[in-house]
């Protein structure tokens, strides 16, 4: 392999860790790590912590821009094509699935990404949510037919006889 | 006033890291969809170095000198692997969780990802209430 493609094939895997680390950070550093605290924030009659509005609400602001550039231009800076959404129909799973995750999100206080992130705690808790969570995910892409599984061949033994 | 800052200085990062991966890579960084198609087998080596980062971030944090807060769970584990599973078909039904549709969908101006942040928003918002103030049980 020459420096140019080992290059090549290294480079998007070393940004995409880095920006897997700093997403971490931001979870990490804005408490969204833990499940209180985000309860606290969704509890708008009881303890309201407004706080993770801001959250969301930083990260926005500082995403938007990229987000307004990458519709104008289609090419990243290694080089490939952005790959902007191309789904833009408002349907029953859209709003069935939110709600289905809202109510998940409310009983834990867990979302997919700070469920990772906690997956170091090495506590039961974490395993559990994050066993469950790639389950509800494998199940519905079963059920769609998006995993396909080939069916089982009589694999030759070497035993004619059999 | 300081847990305002932290939150915000979070999203900064958040948002940060969102951009890079979108600008640099030309991917989205929606936890959910990055998690389910990286375990579904789809090409693309760059989700488990995202989710590799992701997963060390914690222990890579004090280096940085980041403090790492203490959970506090209110759920038990009955109730986490529920609620594991029902995140995890919500988020697949809907394309995206808090960071595809809320962070990215919002950024993208995208009314599905708003329509999406805002129902899950609302019934977050609710099953908490039902949680701590109608008495749900979940300590289970």
């Amino acid at each position: 392999m020459s420096t140019k493609t080992s290059a090549r094939t290294l480079l998007p895997i070393l940004t995409s860790a880095f920006f897997g680390l700093v997403f971490g950070f931001g979870l990490i550093v804005s408490h969204m790590v833990d499940p209180q605290r985000v309860a606290d924030f969704l509890d708008i009659t009881g303890t309201w912590n407004p706080a993770l509005a801001f959250v969301m609400g930083g990260a926005i602001l500082v995403a938007a821009p990229a987000f307004a550039y990458a519709r104008r231009h289609h090419r990243s800076l290694l080089g490939g094509g952005i790959n902007l959404p191309d789904r833009f129909r408002i349907n029953a799973p859209l709003v069935a699935g939110a709600a289905i995750f809202g109510l998940g999100w409310g009983l834990s206080g867990i979302c997919p990404g700070p469920g990772l992130v906690l997956l170091m705690s090495f506590t039961p808790q974490a395993l559990v949510f994050v066993s469950a969570l790639a389950a509800g995910i494998l199940l519905v892409d079963i059920a769609r037919g998006a995993i396909y599984f080939p069916p089982k061949e009589k694999i030759a033994t070497g035993h004619p006889a059999d | 006033m300081e847990i305002f800052a932290t939150a915000a200085i979070g999203g900064i990062l958040i948002g940060a890291a969102a951009a890079g991966l979108l600008l640099v890579n030309g991917s989205i960084a929606g936890i959910s969809g990055v998690f389910g198609n990286a375990l579904t087998g789809k090409p693309g080596l760059w989700r488990w170095a995202f989710l590799a980062g992701l997963i060390a971030a914690p222990l890579v944090a004090p280096f940085a000198k980041i403090e790492v807060p203490v959970p506090h769970h209110q759920a038990g584990l009955i109730t986490l692997a529920i609620a594991g599973l029902l995140v995890g078909i919500g988020t697949r039904l809907s394309g995206g969780c808090t960071s595809g549709h809320g962070v990215c969908g919002l950024s993208n101006l995208s009314l599905r990802s708003l329509t999406a942040t805002g129902t899950f928003m609302v019934v977050a918002a609710l099953t908490v209430y039902a949680v701590r103030h109608l008495g749900l049980p979940v300590g289970y």
